[in-house]
Protein backbone atom coordinates (compact mmCIF):
# COMPACT_ATOMS: atom_id res chain seq x y z
CA UNK A 1 0.00 0.00 0.00
CA UNK A 2 1.77 3.31 -1.43
CA UNK A 3 1.98 5.86 1.39
CA UNK A 4 0.02 8.71 -0.57
CA UNK A 5 -2.78 6.35 -0.24
CA UNK A 6 -3.03 5.73 3.35
CA UNK A 7 -2.27 9.82 3.45
CA UNK A 8 -5.48 10.20 1.36
CA UNK A 9 -7.72 7.63 3.33
CA UNK A 10 -6.39 9.17 6.20
CA UNK A 11 -7.69 12.61 5.73
CA UNK A 12 -10.78 11.32 4.49
CA UNK A 13 -10.85 8.98 7.76
CA UNK A 14 -11.13 12.23 9.79
CA UNK A 15 -14.36 13.60 7.78
CA UNK A 16 -15.41 10.65 7.94
CA UNK A 17 -16.13 9.94 4.57
CA UNK A 18 -14.67 6.78 4.43
CA UNK A 19 -16.29 3.41 3.87
CA UNK A 20 -16.02 0.45 6.12
CA UNK A 21 -13.93 -1.24 3.54
CA UNK A 22 -11.45 1.84 3.31
CA UNK A 23 -11.61 1.87 7.31
CA UNK A 24 -10.42 -1.87 7.01
CA UNK A 25 -7.27 -1.15 4.75
CA UNK A 26 -6.72 1.52 7.32
CA UNK A 27 -6.71 -0.47 10.25
CA UNK A 28 -4.89 -3.58 8.39
CA UNK A 29 -1.92 -1.13 7.68
CA UNK A 30 -1.23 0.31 11.19
CA UNK A 31 -1.39 -3.17 12.59
CA UNK A 32 1.64 -3.95 10.90
CA UNK A 33 5.14 -3.43 12.53
CA UNK A 34 6.49 -0.42 10.56
CA UNK A 35 4.56 2.86 9.96
CA UNK A 36 6.48 6.08 8.98
CA UNK A 37 7.26 7.85 11.53
CA UNK A 38 5.08 10.79 10.80
CA UNK A 39 2.29 8.41 10.69
CA UNK A 40 2.89 6.53 13.95
CA UNK A 41 1.07 9.10 16.38
CA UNK A 42 -2.26 7.07 14.85
CA UNK A 43 -1.12 3.19 15.22
CA UNK A 44 -2.33 3.14 18.88
CA UNK A 45 -5.83 4.48 17.26
CA UNK A 46 -6.36 1.91 15.14
CA UNK A 47 -4.45 -0.59 17.54
CA UNK A 48 -7.17 0.01 19.91
CA UNK A 49 -10.28 -0.50 17.45
CA UNK A 50 -9.33 -3.46 16.62
CA UNK A 51 -8.09 -5.34 19.72
CA UNK A 52 -11.70 -3.57 21.14
CA UNK A 53 -12.95 -5.93 19.21
CA UNK A 54 -11.64 -8.79 20.80
CA UNK A 55 -13.67 -8.38 23.71
CA UNK A 56 -15.82 -11.35 24.89
CA UNK A 57 -18.98 -11.01 26.80
CA UNK A 58 -17.79 -14.16 28.98
CA UNK A 59 -20.43 -14.79 31.32
CA UNK A 60 -22.52 -17.88 30.70
CA UNK A 61 -26.41 -16.32 29.41
CA UNK A 62 -28.39 -16.83 32.10
CA UNK A 63 -31.78 -18.64 31.13
CA UNK A 64 -34.39 -20.25 32.99
CA UNK A 65 -36.50 -22.48 31.09
CA UNK A 66 -39.71 -19.72 31.48
CA UNK A 67 -42.84 -21.67 33.79
CA UNK A 68 -46.04 -21.78 32.82
CA UNK A 69 -46.22 -20.87 36.70
CA UNK A 70 -48.28 -17.83 36.28
CA UNK A 71 -50.79 -19.09 34.17
CA UNK A 72 -51.90 -22.09 36.11
CA UNK A 73 -52.39 -19.57 39.36
CA UNK A 74 -54.69 -17.25 37.01
CA UNK A 75 -56.49 -20.23 35.95
CA UNK A 76 -57.10 -21.00 39.70
CA UNK A 77 -57.83 -17.60 40.68
CA UNK A 78 -60.73 -17.11 38.07
CA UNK A 79 -61.96 -20.35 39.44
CA UNK A 80 -62.23 -19.42 42.51
CA UNK A 81 -63.92 -16.23 41.53
CA UNK A 82 -66.42 -17.22 39.82
CA UNK A 83 -67.27 -20.55 42.33
CA UNK A 84 -67.17 -17.48 44.84
CA UNK A 85 -69.59 -15.19 42.32
CA UNK A 86 -72.07 -18.51 42.25
CA UNK A 87 -72.44 -19.45 45.73
CA UNK A 88 -72.24 -15.69 46.75
CA UNK A 89 -75.38 -15.33 44.53
CA UNK A 90 -77.23 -18.24 45.91
CA UNK A 91 -76.70 -17.26 49.53
CA UNK A 92 -77.83 -13.46 48.31
CA UNK A 93 -80.94 -15.05 46.82
CA UNK A 94 -81.41 -17.46 49.55
CA UNK A 95 -81.06 -13.99 51.65
CA UNK A 96 -83.21 -11.89 50.07
CA UNK A 97 -86.24 -14.89 49.82
CA UNK A 98 -85.66 -15.24 53.59
CA UNK A 99 -86.30 -11.18 53.68
CA UNK A 100 -89.42 -11.01 51.81
CA UNK A 101 -91.34 -13.82 53.20
CA UNK A 102 -90.94 -12.17 56.52
CA UNK A 103 -92.34 -9.14 55.35
CA UNK A 104 -94.82 -11.03 54.02
CA UNK A 105 -95.42 -12.77 57.02
CA UNK A 106 -95.64 -9.30 59.22
CA UNK A 107 -98.41 -8.31 56.14
CA UNK A 108 -100.41 -10.53 56.80
CA UNK A 109 -100.18 -10.58 60.78
CA UNK A 110 -101.15 -6.87 60.00
CA UNK A 111 -103.90 -7.69 58.04
CA UNK A 112 -105.07 -10.70 60.31
CA UNK A 113 -105.12 -8.49 63.22
CA UNK A 114 -107.11 -5.89 61.30
CA UNK A 115 -109.74 -8.40 60.83
CA UNK A 116 -109.58 -9.61 64.02
CA UNK A 117 -110.84 -6.18 65.20
CA UNK A 118 -112.77 -5.99 62.56
CA UNK A 119 -114.91 -9.73 62.82
CA UNK A 120 -114.98 -8.35 66.81
CA UNK A 121 -116.91 -5.17 65.89
CA UNK A 122 -118.94 -7.19 63.48
CA UNK A 123 -119.60 -9.32 66.43
CA UNK A 124 -122.23 -6.54 68.03
CA UNK A 125 -124.06 -6.47 64.80
CA UNK A 126 -125.02 -10.22 65.91
CA UNK A 127 -126.40 -7.67 68.93
CA UNK A 128 -129.05 -5.87 66.30
CA UNK A 129 -130.17 -9.05 64.53
CA UNK A 130 -131.33 -9.87 67.98
CA UNK A 131 -132.95 -7.36 69.12
CA UNK A 132 -134.52 -6.93 66.08
CA UNK A 133 -135.91 -10.70 65.97
CA UNK A 134 -137.57 -9.68 69.41
CA UNK A 135 -139.04 -6.78 67.99
CA UNK A 136 -140.62 -8.85 65.36
CA UNK A 137 -141.48 -11.68 67.49
CA UNK A 138 -143.45 -9.19 69.87
CA UNK A 139 -145.66 -7.79 66.95
CA UNK B 1 -38.59 -20.14 20.11
CA UNK B 2 -36.51 -22.58 22.31
CA UNK B 3 -34.32 -22.01 24.38
CA UNK B 4 -30.96 -23.38 21.98
CA UNK B 5 -32.69 -21.34 19.07
CA UNK B 6 -33.08 -18.21 20.97
CA UNK B 7 -29.07 -18.70 21.84
CA UNK B 8 -28.39 -19.49 18.04
CA UNK B 9 -30.04 -15.76 17.65
CA UNK B 10 -28.42 -14.17 20.24
CA UNK B 11 -25.07 -15.56 20.13
CA UNK B 12 -23.38 -13.55 17.38
CA UNK B 13 -23.93 -10.37 18.84
CA UNK B 14 -23.79 -10.72 22.29
CA UNK B 15 -20.27 -9.48 22.30
CA UNK B 16 -21.52 -6.73 20.34
CA UNK B 17 -24.03 -5.74 23.01
CA UNK B 18 -21.65 -6.38 25.88
CA UNK B 19 -19.12 -3.92 24.40
CA UNK B 20 -21.14 -1.05 23.55
CA UNK B 21 -22.39 -1.44 27.30
CA UNK B 22 -18.49 -1.07 28.37
CA UNK B 23 -17.71 1.73 26.22
CA UNK B 24 -21.18 3.46 28.06
CA UNK B 25 -20.51 2.41 31.27
CA UNK B 26 -16.91 2.13 31.37
CA UNK B 27 -16.58 -0.86 34.26
CA UNK B 28 -16.82 -4.08 33.49
CA UNK B 29 -19.18 -5.42 36.09
CA UNK B 30 -21.38 -3.08 35.17
CA UNK B 31 -21.36 -3.81 31.36
CA UNK B 32 -21.32 -7.35 32.66
CA UNK B 33 -24.88 -6.61 34.44
CA UNK B 34 -26.55 -4.93 31.83
CA UNK B 35 -25.58 -7.30 29.03
CA UNK B 36 -27.45 -9.92 31.28
CA UNK B 37 -30.52 -7.53 31.78
CA UNK B 38 -30.76 -6.85 27.64
CA UNK B 39 -30.72 -10.41 27.28
CA UNK B 40 -32.87 -11.55 29.87
CA UNK B 41 -35.51 -8.77 28.33
CA UNK B 42 -35.20 -10.31 25.17
CA UNK B 43 -35.89 -13.69 26.33
CA UNK B 44 -38.75 -12.76 27.83
CA UNK B 45 -40.00 -11.16 24.99
CA UNK B 46 -39.13 -14.06 22.27
CA UNK B 47 -42.42 -15.06 21.44
CA UNK B 48 -42.65 -11.75 19.62
CA UNK B 49 -38.66 -11.92 17.97
CA UNK B 50 -40.11 -13.02 14.86
CA UNK B 51 -41.93 -10.09 14.44
CA UNK B 52 -38.56 -7.78 14.38
CA UNK B 53 -36.82 -7.28 10.92
CA UNK B 54 -33.52 -6.86 12.53
CA UNK B 55 -32.75 -8.74 15.97
CA UNK B 56 -29.66 -7.40 16.63
CA UNK B 57 -30.18 -3.79 15.72
CA UNK B 58 -32.75 -4.04 18.28
CA UNK B 59 -30.82 -4.99 21.15
CA UNK B 60 -28.00 -2.27 20.19
CA UNK B 61 -30.84 0.26 20.97
CA UNK B 62 -32.26 -1.90 23.96
CA UNK B 63 -28.43 -1.69 24.86
CA UNK B 64 -27.89 1.96 24.41
CA UNK B 65 -31.24 3.03 26.06
CA UNK B 66 -31.12 1.15 29.13
CA UNK B 67 -26.87 2.18 29.48
CA UNK B 68 -27.83 5.89 29.12
CA UNK B 69 -30.81 5.49 31.90
CA UNK B 70 -28.55 3.68 33.96
CA UNK B 71 -26.13 6.91 33.49
CA UNK B 72 -28.53 9.20 34.13
CA UNK B 73 -29.82 8.01 37.33
CA UNK B 74 -26.15 7.39 38.07
CA UNK B 75 -25.57 11.03 37.52
CA UNK B 76 -28.82 11.78 39.65
CA UNK B 77 -27.73 10.01 42.93
CA UNK B 78 -24.45 11.94 42.36
CA UNK B 79 -22.45 8.36 42.08
CA UNK B 80 -19.60 7.98 39.84
CA UNK B 81 -19.39 4.87 37.83
CA UNK B 82 -16.01 3.22 39.19
CA UNK B 83 -14.42 0.69 37.31
CA UNK B 84 -11.94 -2.45 38.73
CA UNK B 85 -10.35 -3.23 35.52
CA UNK B 86 -7.60 -2.35 35.00
CA UNK B 87 -6.03 -5.49 35.68
CA UNK B 88 -7.85 -7.30 33.09
CA UNK B 89 -7.16 -4.69 30.58
CA UNK B 90 -3.31 -5.75 30.86
CA UNK B 91 -3.63 -9.36 30.66
CA UNK B 92 -5.97 -9.21 27.36
CA UNK B 93 -5.27 -6.81 25.15
CA UNK B 94 -1.60 -5.34 26.72
CA UNK B 95 -0.06 -8.95 25.09
CA UNK B 96 -1.08 -7.74 21.65
CA UNK B 97 0.03 -4.41 21.71
CA UNK B 98 4.11 -3.31 21.99
CA UNK B 99 3.13 -0.18 23.32
CA UNK B 100 1.14 -0.81 26.51
CA UNK B 101 0.56 2.52 27.79
CA UNK B 102 -1.08 4.04 24.54
CA UNK B 103 -3.51 1.27 24.93
CA UNK B 104 -4.89 2.89 28.35
CA UNK B 105 -4.26 6.04 26.81
CA UNK B 106 -6.91 5.31 24.13
CA UNK B 107 -9.10 4.35 27.16
CA UNK B 108 -8.91 7.42 28.92
CA UNK B 109 -9.29 9.80 25.78
CA UNK B 110 -12.44 7.50 24.51
CA UNK B 111 -14.04 7.73 28.68
CA UNK B 112 -14.08 11.64 27.89
CA UNK B 113 -15.60 12.18 25.04
CA UNK B 114 -19.69 12.98 25.27
CA UNK B 115 -21.70 9.80 25.10
CA UNK B 116 -22.82 10.36 21.64
CA UNK B 117 -19.24 10.11 19.88
CA UNK B 118 -18.71 7.34 21.92
CA UNK B 119 -21.36 5.41 20.81
CA UNK B 120 -20.92 6.13 16.85
CA UNK B 121 -16.85 5.88 17.48
CA UNK B 122 -17.57 2.44 19.23
CA UNK B 123 -20.41 1.41 16.37
CA UNK B 124 -18.29 2.24 13.41
CA UNK B 125 -14.70 1.93 14.32
CA UNK B 126 -14.85 -0.82 16.48
CA UNK B 127 -17.96 -2.89 15.29
CA UNK B 128 -17.86 -1.37 11.77
CA UNK B 129 -21.79 -0.78 11.19
CA UNK B 130 -22.60 0.81 8.24
CA UNK B 131 -23.85 4.78 8.28
CA UNK B 132 -27.29 3.02 8.10
CA UNK B 133 -27.46 0.96 10.84
CA UNK B 134 -25.97 3.38 12.99
CA UNK B 135 -28.75 5.79 12.46
CA UNK B 136 -31.40 3.48 12.72
CA UNK B 137 -29.71 2.63 15.94
CA UNK B 138 -28.94 5.50 17.74
CA UNK B 139 -32.04 7.72 15.54
CA UNK B 140 -29.83 10.40 14.24
CA UNK B 141 -29.97 11.62 11.03
CA UNK B 142 -27.12 10.85 8.57
CA UNK B 143 -25.01 14.30 8.66
CA UNK B 144 -25.46 13.89 12.57
CA UNK B 145 -23.66 10.78 12.81
CA UNK B 146 -20.91 11.93 10.29
CA UNK B 147 -20.12 15.10 11.92
CA UNK B 148 -20.42 13.34 15.64
CA UNK B 149 -17.69 10.77 13.87
CA UNK B 150 -15.53 13.07 12.32
CA UNK B 151 -15.28 15.24 15.95
CA UNK B 152 -14.69 12.40 17.51
CA UNK B 153 -11.88 10.98 15.54
CA UNK B 154 -10.53 14.54 15.59
CA UNK B 155 -11.00 14.63 19.07
CA UNK B 156 -9.04 11.66 19.72
CA UNK B 157 -6.63 12.89 17.23
CA UNK B 158 -5.75 15.52 18.83
CA UNK B 159 -5.22 14.23 22.04
CA UNK B 160 -2.55 11.73 20.34
CA UNK B 161 -0.95 14.08 19.16
CA UNK B 162 -0.93 16.27 22.25
CA UNK B 163 0.52 13.60 23.94
CA UNK B 164 3.35 12.31 21.08
CA UNK B 165 4.43 16.38 21.11
CA UNK B 166 4.67 15.77 24.88
CA UNK B 167 6.65 12.86 24.18
CA UNK B 168 5.36 10.46 27.24
CA UNK B 169 4.72 7.45 27.92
Amino acid sequence: MELDNIEKLLEKYFEATTTVAEEKTLQAYFSQESVPTHLKQYKPMFNYFSNAKEERYTKQVPLKPRKDFYKWISVAAVAVLSFGIYFGNQYQEKRQAEYAYQETKKAFELLAENFGKGTEKVAYLQEFEVAKQKIYNNN
Amino acid sequence: MKQAEFLNVVMPFKDKLYRLAKRLLVSREEAEDATQEILLKLWSKNESMGEYKNVEAFAMTMTKNFCLDRLKSKQAGNLKLVHSNYSDESTSLQGQLEAEDSVRWMERIMEELPEQQKMVLQLRDVEQYEFEEICELLDMKPTAVRVALSRARKTVRQELVKKHSYGIG
